[in-house]
């Protein structure tokens, strides 16, 4: 009897994981990447990753895609654009990954781009500005809601030109998303007739702002546009607040990066007021989508264990997109050709829970969903406080407005 | 020419911010002859200790440097021993080995503040961050200042230690001929450990500098490892009077080329000010 039980148990565990694994045993559907674990853009690396990591761990929950596990194969690139090619290769050429995710941000996607062109590989963007329009990859896909290239300088100008402002100071760092954020903005101030002021594009490492924002005060612009990376946005901030900007300026920000990030705005506190800046994804109402909050009760949770951005905004929903937007692509073409799912990609518009998503024939979005906001009624170290809404008043797009903008600069601080 | 004398005056704050980090790397490998190129990640280091304590007991940057420093002494004693045991005991190509003992030093020490604090930037808080002393129109950063007035202080008090005390007497005795020193009936190596352990501890109070001038993140070193470098071989190797003098010098070079002529340049003052240094006088500016 006691024999009996146990063969029939035997055989009952020998039936289910069987089962199992005729499902196990197919190879794993493997997605490569690179992400910047280290070095300037490694917070946002690994808040972009963990949005990865939870689609994968969600869509395997489901069964996977046809039927086979997602595995993720991730390097840390150091934040390097040094390190890029040389891991894409690998992914591609010996771990024989089959798609390709891209890392966050422009400076380390920029050298592979040539790369999947000549291989002729799918490549789903992680954030970058602007890196295909010169290569023209008909395979490309940004996950970013920027949209066309001159609608994020132009929609902050035309903030900046109803307040009053008539001419402009730029501020650069010197890499590439910077100074493509830079070229359109010259671009767009061209058209409209704004002079330029005050132009100066500053070296990674910049330790230290003070000078470079007297220079920038001397001018006496009415428009201060500044992209910046995250470890000199914090800097440049403080330097304003402690040398002073100038009560000509009608507006400061547009595209400094760091300030989506919970740390660096926990940090900065009270110093944010009245910064108007871009981002992404905030905590309005008119943000929240089919699984957006399902999304963040998880993000929160795994986010402190993971040690990274508690908050998430700005990368973590774009990842989890990413995932979306392939499942859906493999789901439909029920297959894993990526000329297929670039086809696939490029004609239908896509669900995610960051909202609608369709491409343009770039590979961008077909319409900007960026936002430009303004720091409001900001309290000195509480990160809490982000979690709610008003602390980014959006001011743009006009769909997705929360408020209006609060000008001069100097008068929007206090 | 107002902002002239204001790219002065904030280049002799930011160079006073520079000797400060500069001076323990000026006793570790002007003196001593470590290829300490582990020295900014251990400054970086100090800067997570002082944020640590500023962050979980409120107390001020200054004084967590200052209490991290007796740490860091012990620290450095440890460093020096491990070097001195694995690789300058051993022959002549110590050094060149030693470089890559301390890069290996420093790039654990970079994923070790990884794991334990993540890679967000982090910052401190004091009344006198974010505040600035205004005289008319020309305001200057209180940080900078309280940064202008430990660096001045600090660099000060170790080169009176190394020139007036019987201890920096002997440092510098072991630093210029070590065997004499051995026939002394003095053991040269306790008193380098015992030196290096002075330069480490040095880092206490320059790690709550760096993190008071601006945040700092894990990789943060490998922005200081030019200039600190720089500073010390520009002086003179050795020279602690001579770091603050030349980073003075670099500070205010840097301050005018980012006010009158454009950021880019920056980066290339150091390195071209040192050529200029070292082709005019090989020995640095106070050097013997």
């Amino acid at each position: 009897m006691k024999r009996r039980t146990f063969l029939g148990g035997a055989m009952a565990v020998a039936v289910v994981g069987h089962g199992s694994s005729a499902l196990a045993q197919q190879p794993p559907i493997k997605i490569g990447m690179s992400m910047p674990q280290t070095g300037g853009l490694a917070g946002g690396g690994k808040a972009s990753l963990l949005g990865i990591e939870i689609w994968r761990d969600d869509v395997n929950a489901k069964g996977g895609l046809l039927g086979r596990k997602v595995e993720l194969v991730v390097y840390d690139d150091k934040s390097s654009a040094s390190e890029t090619p040389a891991i894409y290769a690998k992914l591609v050429d010996v771990d024989k990954v089959d798609l390709l995710f891209a890392p966050y941000a422009t400076v380390p996607t920029a050298p592979i781009m040539p790369f999947v062109k000549q291989r002729g590989l799918l490549l789903m963007g992680n954030f970058s500005f602007q890196v295909n329009s010169k290569v023209g990859h008909d395979m490309w896909f940004n996950n970013a809601p920027w949209g066309p290239a001159d609608s994020w300088a132009a929609s902050f100008l035309d903030l900046a030109q109803k307040a009053g402002g008539k001419n402009m100071a730029l501020l650069t760092a010197d890499q590439e998303f910077a100074q493509n954020l830079a070229l359109t903005a010259r671009d767009v101030a061209k058209k409209r007739n704004i002079p330029i002021v005050f132009d100066q594009v500053y070296p990674p490492n910049t330790v230290e702002f003070s000078s470079i924002i007297r220079a920038l005060k001397a001018a006496k612009p009415d428009i201060v546009y500044v992209a910046s990376y995250p470890p000199d946005s914090a800097g440049i901030l403080r330097a304003v607040n402690e040398i002073g900007i100038g009560d000509s300026v009608k507006i400061f920000g547009g595209g400094m990066v760091g300030l989506q990030f919970a740390a660096v705005m926990s940090n900065l506190g009270s110093l944010l007021n009245g910064v108007v800046n871009y981002n992404t994804w905030l905590p309005e109402k008119s943000m929240y989508f089919d699984g957006t909050k399902e999304f963040f009760d998880k993000y929160t949770k795994r986010a402190v264990e993971a040690k990274v951005d508690p908050l998430g905004y700005y990368l973590a929903p774009f990842g989890y997109a990413m995932g979306q937007m392939i499942e859906a692509a493999v789901g439909a073409t029920k297959s894993l050709d990526q000329k297929g799912i670039a086809k696939y990609l490029r004609e239908n518009e896509h669900k995610t829970i960051v909202g609608p998503i369709a491409f343009s024939a770039d590979g961008e979005r077909k319409e900007t969903a960026t936002l430009q906001a303004q720091f409001r009624g900001v309290k000195d170290k509480d990160i809490e406080q982000f979690r709610s809404s008003g602390r980014q008043v959006i001011l743009f797009p006009d769909k997705l407005k929360t408020g209006e903008l609060i000008t001069p600069f100097e008068a929007a601080r206090n | 020419m107002d902002l002239l004398l204001g790219a002065v005056v904030l280049g002799v704050l930011l160079g006073c911010f520079y000797a400060a980090v500069s001076v323990g790397l000026s006793v570790s490998f002007g003196l001593l002859d470590v290829p300490h190129v582990a020295h900014p990640a251990f400054l970086v280091l100090a800067s997570y200790g002082v944020y640590q304590l500023n962050e979980s007991y409120d107390i001020d940057p200054l004084l967590a440097g200052l209490a991290i420093t007796p740490l860091f002494f012990l620290f450095g004693l440890l460093a020096y021993r491990v070097y001195y045991e694995t690789f300058e005991r051993r022959g002549s190509d110590a050094a060149v080995r030693g470089i890559a003992f301390f890069f290996g030093i420093a790039f654990i020490i970079e994923v070790l503040i990884i794991l334990q604090f993540g890679v967000d930037q982090r910052s401190v808080s004091a009344t006198y961050i974010g505040k600035s002393w205004r005289f008319g129109e020309f305001r200057i950063p209180i940080r900078q200042l309280v940064a202008f007035a430990v660096a001045l202080a600090l660099t000060v008090l170790l080169a009176v230690y190394l020139s007036k005390t019987f201890m920096g007497r002997a440092i510098r005795a072991v630093a210029q001929d070590e065997e004499a020193l051995r026939l002394m009936g003095a053991n040269p190596v306790r008193i380098k450990q015992f030196a290096f352990g002075i330069a480490t501890a040095v880092l206490g109070i320059a790690g709550a500098l760096l993190i008071i001038v601006a945040p700092v993140e894990p990789t943060l070193d490998r922005a200081y490892i030019g200039r600190t470098f720089c500073v010390v071989v520009m002086a003179g190797l050795g020279s602690i009077s001579g770091t603050l003098i030349a980073a003075i010098i670099l500070g205010v070079a840097e301050s005018i080329v980012l006010t009158l002529f454009g950021a880019s340049w920056a980066p290339a003052i150091s390195f071209a000010m040192l050529l200029g240094v070292l082709a005019v006088r090989p020995q640095g500016l106070l050097g013997r």
